[in-house]
């Protein structure tokens, strides 16, 4: 077994909190050390925001767990100074094939566009997705940023008052209690925090069992994700396999659901069920064997007074389509610079329901992509099997009903249409850099765009005429110009049929508003509608 | 908007519905389902007009007739 499960990355370490003589009061708080508080610790950091992070454990989480990030959290990670261990270590892939029954019905490449620093997908286990991050962590404190862990903290009670949250923590040396102006609960699907609270986190269970063994072996397939409909196998299930780093491969099987599972993870059950898959020659360990099950539902709001749930805690999905810890990340790129702004008192607190808005927004459109994928890979009536069978049957020969085969509809980054955020629109630009769309990346001259945006408002003046900077209210924009002559991606991707465009982009890297040229009253209104005090 | 034609519209209409059912000459239930599903999958995708399939599906389910 690897080692990186054994080893503490956060050890408990007394706190001179524990010592006070009465709660100290924190301004920000996040429960839950796994990838998203991970990140909103990371996030707010940077941006001189005091923040300290609690967990029950202190060491990574076990088991590769999610392994799928897509491009739109890469460039996330990037903003937040981590994404390219991430993307040097992990597997990139944009191909794929999908079986049914006993033979190969077709095969797909995602064929991502040209021009982007990241690329459509990478697996990584989650474990070394928690390392890189907690490294960081640790570098930006040694540095001197406001950030810390502790280890084997765990939250017991919870009050919510109108302006603050008081805690109570159990620790190996026993309890104390701390306050926070804001508490961000990342504390899992099982969330303990949405229970002290007494919230709802209502949708709909799926009845079956699915059955993920992580195998080491050094194997000769490609470095696709590979997706079977009832094979010989498997019969009437399904089963995926996908490459991580370290020659470590990800199974997928699924079982049903009157099974039991304790029986079911037994290495005498597991492997006979992988060499069925893989066959009797292939030598094989195998890593870590988990059965799940899952649920698609969320919380009715993210937000609660001052407590702000992110990730899994807020919602859950199925796993087909990576759509989970990748959501996850865009929670907290979007909650992080809305948090900032009303701490440091340049926006209303009314801002923070935006975040409630976007996301939740963001994760209805997860939860009826995977609920749809969920349906298809298990069709829950006859006839739902009939035409599930007939579309795989047809799309071996015909192109035609390939895309509603729906083997997990793969995370793409949200688009926040009609956000209360969004300022104008202008005619003629391209669709996709729409107000509420997140930024396209573009090579530009001396690096990416994606590497200039992000953390701060921003202007982007393409071939239009600009000043050199713009305050309002205390929010200082800075303006970028820069000429789509001789880049025709940028053309593209920012002007369309226009010659010149000026861009609002907020801080998480998402438009704010456009319009043709520089038009300063409309700017600041735009400013004021994106910060909420508008 | 597109409107779904529910005027008749194909030539040789006795033709065509023999055809129909000598396709499924010889098969199960089970074959005859799947049959009919590919042959709606198929004919969607000739269509193709969202409107239009929507408008199709409605009618469909509309005139279904009540079974004892």
């Amino acid at each position: 077994m690897n080692k990186i499960f054994e080893t503490p990355l956060y050890a408990y370490r007394r706190s001179p909190d524990q010592d006070a003589s009465r709660p100290v009061r924190h301004p920000v708080v996040i429960v839950g050390a796994g990838p998203v508080g991970l990140a909103a610790a990371i996030d707010l950091a940077q941006d001189g925001v005091p923040v300290v992070v609690l967990d029950d454990n202190d060491k990574v989480s076990f088991g590769s767990r999610a392994v799928c990030y897509a491009k739109r959290p890469l460039e996330i990670l990037d903003r937040l100074g981590c994404g390219a261990p991430m993307v040097d270590k992990g597997v990139s892939w944009k191909a794929g094939k999908v079986f049914f029954d006993e033979r190969q019905i077709f095969g797909f490449d995602l064929l991502p566009e040209e021009g982007h620093k990241r690329p459509a997908f990478i697996n990584l286990q989650q474990y070394y997705f928690e390392e890189y991050m907690v490294r960081r962590v640790h570098e930006m404190a040694a540095a001197g940023a406001p950030v810390e862990i502790r280890g084997r903290n765990r939250v017991v009670a919870l009050g919510a008052h109108d302006d603050h949250v008081r805690i109570e923590i159990d620790t190996p040396e026993g309890p104390y209690e701390l306050e926070a102006d804001w508490l961000i609960a990342c504390d899992g699907a099982n969330s303990g925090l949405r229970r002290m609270l007494g919230l709802d986190f209502v949708g709909r269970i799926f009845e079956d069992n699915f059955l993920i063994a992580d195998v080491i072996m050094e194997a000769d397939f490609p470095t696709e994700r590979w997706f079977w409909f009832d094979p010989p196998f498997n019969r009437g299930q399904s089963a995926l396999l996908h490459r991580q780093p370290d020659n470590v491969w990800r199974i997928d099987l699924q079982l049903g659901w009157d099974i039991d599972k304790e029986e079911e993870k037994k290495p005498e059950r597991v492997i006979p069920r992988i060499k069925a898959m893989l066959g009797e020659d292939v030598k094989f360990e195998l890593e870590w064997v988990s059965i799940y099950t899952f649920q698609c539902r969320r919380m009715e709001n993210f937000v609660h007074g001052r407590v702000l749930f992110a990730g899994d805690s807020a919602h859950q999905v199925s796993p087909f389509g990576a759509r989970g810890a990748n959501s996850g990340l865009q929670d907290t790129d979007n909650l992080c610079w809305k948090l900032k702004l009303v701490i440091d008192g340049h926006a209303p607190e009314s801002l923070i329901a935006s975040y409630n808005w976007e996301r939740v927004f963001g994760a209805d459109e997860n939860i009826l992509n995977s609920t749809r994928s969920t349906d298809f890979i298990t069709p829950k009536s006859e006839i739902s099997r009939v035409f599930r069978d007939a579309v795989l049957d047809l799309a071996a020969g015909h192109e035609f009903a390939r895309p509603l085969v729906n083997s997990g509809r793969l995370s793409v980054p949200c688009v926040y249409d009609e956000g209360p955020l969004n300022g104008p629109d202008a005619p003629g630009l391209p669709h996709r850099s729409r107000p509420g769309a997140p930024a396209s990346d573009a090579p530009l001259a001396d690096g990416w765009l994606m590497d200039r945006l992000g953390n701060r408002f921003q202007v982007l003046a393409i071939d239009a005429d600009a000043p050199d900077r713009l305050e309002e209210g205390g929010i200082e924009v800075e303006i970028l110009h820069l000429s789509a002559e001789d880049n025709p991606a940028l053309a593209d991707r920012y002007l369309g049929k226009q010659h010149s465009a000026v861009y609002l982009m907020r801080p998480d890297q998402h438009v704010a508003a456009r319009f043709l040229s520089w038009d300063e009253a409309a700017l600041r209104a735009a400013l004021a509608r994106a910060t909420g005090r508008a | 908007m597109s409107k779904l034609h529910t005027h008749p519209n194909i030539a040789d209409p006795d033709g065509f519905y023999a055809e129909l059912l000598a396709v499924h000459d010889g098969l199960t239930k089970a074959e005859s389902d799947a049959l009919n599903a590919r042959l709606v999958l198929i004919l969607s995708n000739h269509v193709g007009d969202r409107e239009i399939l929507s408008q199709a599906l409605a009618l469909a389910a509309r005139t279904a007739r009540a079974v004892a």
